[in-house]
């Protein structure tokens, strides 16, 4: 009886030592390491996998908008250009209303996702920056598709879909399209520019030219650099190269390089 | 903390890893569709446009 006591007792009494050592100290770090993963995985969700899911839901949504132009086809009068040879100016909406779709192939490529195109709303706040639907925002006092000047857009480089995550990776002559109920305006990469945040001679009707009188028609994107920082602005300018009017043709007259996609969303597919 | 948890499990070690697992899916969860899409709303959204 004595010797199994000897033998048995020091191990519970080990593990209730054990146990009862939770210190205060152990308690904190075992929160500040939580709470230091919490931040991290906050961090990832917010700059890269709500990224993809918010990205998929503006991607969706310029899909539909699209679809809806394609349906509408036939049932408005085609608006004619002021001047044969010229574009369709697009009309002012209101502001947070979508009027436009951006569709650039070399972003879909960088991203490597099939298709980009991403939904342009008026106005640049809140509203249309960091909506999941919208996501870029057309500077309002800047000029409209088709209009001689300056259409000048704005949208987040990360986060809240980052619809101008890879801006820097176009290349010179890249296609950059705009699609609205009437057509598409096909405007060319010609390069890009870093400025300060207070650099508003970006959106001049002559970029950089405060007064200038305007001949050409410029596409100018704009976006946080560098990446996770706000401390510069990255621009991307376009210059108009043609107007292609929408038509009841199966690829609704649209860009050749940019036809498969639409016949693709107009039937409906992904 | 941890140990508490790990003490309060029920079963075997390989119950106990599952059940952690499951808890660790649940909070994940949790996070990504109700928690941090809250705190996105609170923090103050970055300014990309030029003024």
């Amino acid at each position: 009886m004595s010797s199994m006591t000897a033998t048995e007792s020091p191990a519970p009494l080990r593990r209730r030592r054990r146990r009862r050592r939770v210190s205060i100290v152990g308690v904190l770090g075992e929160l500040f390491i939580t709470a230091g993963v919490f931040v991290l995985l906050f961090l990832g969700w917010q700059l890269w996998l709500n990224d993809i899911i918010v990205g998929n839901q503006q991607q969706e949504v310029a899909e539909e908008l699209q679809e809806e132009w394609a349906a509408q086809q036939g049932e408005l009068p085609a608006k004619t250009p002021p001047n044969p040879g010229e574009p369709v100016v697009t009309a002012k909406v209101e502001s947070d209303q979508p009027f436009a779709t951006l569709i650039v192939p070399r972003l879909a490529e960088a991203a490597g996702t099939e298709y980009y195109s991403r939904v342009i709303a008026e106005g640049v706040g809140n509203a249309v920056l960091n909506s999941n639907r919208l996501g870029i925002g057309h500077y309002s006092k800047t000029q409209m598709p088709g209009e001689v000047g300056n259409f000048a857009l704005g949208a987040h480089r990360s986060a809240y879909g980052g619809a101008f995550h890879n801006l820097h990776q176009l290349h010179v002559g890249d296609s950059i399209y705009v699609e609205t109920q009437d057509g598409w305006y096909k405007y060319v990469f010609r390069g890009l520019e870093y400025v300060a945040p207070t650099g508003v001679g970006v959106l001049d009707p002559v970029p950089q030219n405060p007064g200038a009188q305007p001949g050409e028609r410029i596409i100018t994107l704009t976006t946080c650099n560098p990446f996770f920082s706000t401390a510069e602005r990255l621009i991307a300018y376009g210059v108009y190269e043609a107007w292609y009017p929408r038509t009841s043709a199966p690829d609704q007259g649209a860009p050749p390089e940019i036809a498969e996609q639409i016949i693709t969303q107009a039937t409906g597919g992904e | 903390m941890y140990g508490a948890l790990w003490r309060i499990l029920p079963g075997p070690v390989w119950v106990r890893i599952l059940l952690l697992l499951v808890l660790i899916a649940a909070v994940l969860t949790a996070c990504v569709l109700w928690i941090f899409p809250w705190i996105n709303t609170l923090t103050a959204p970055p300014e990309v446009t030029v003024e």
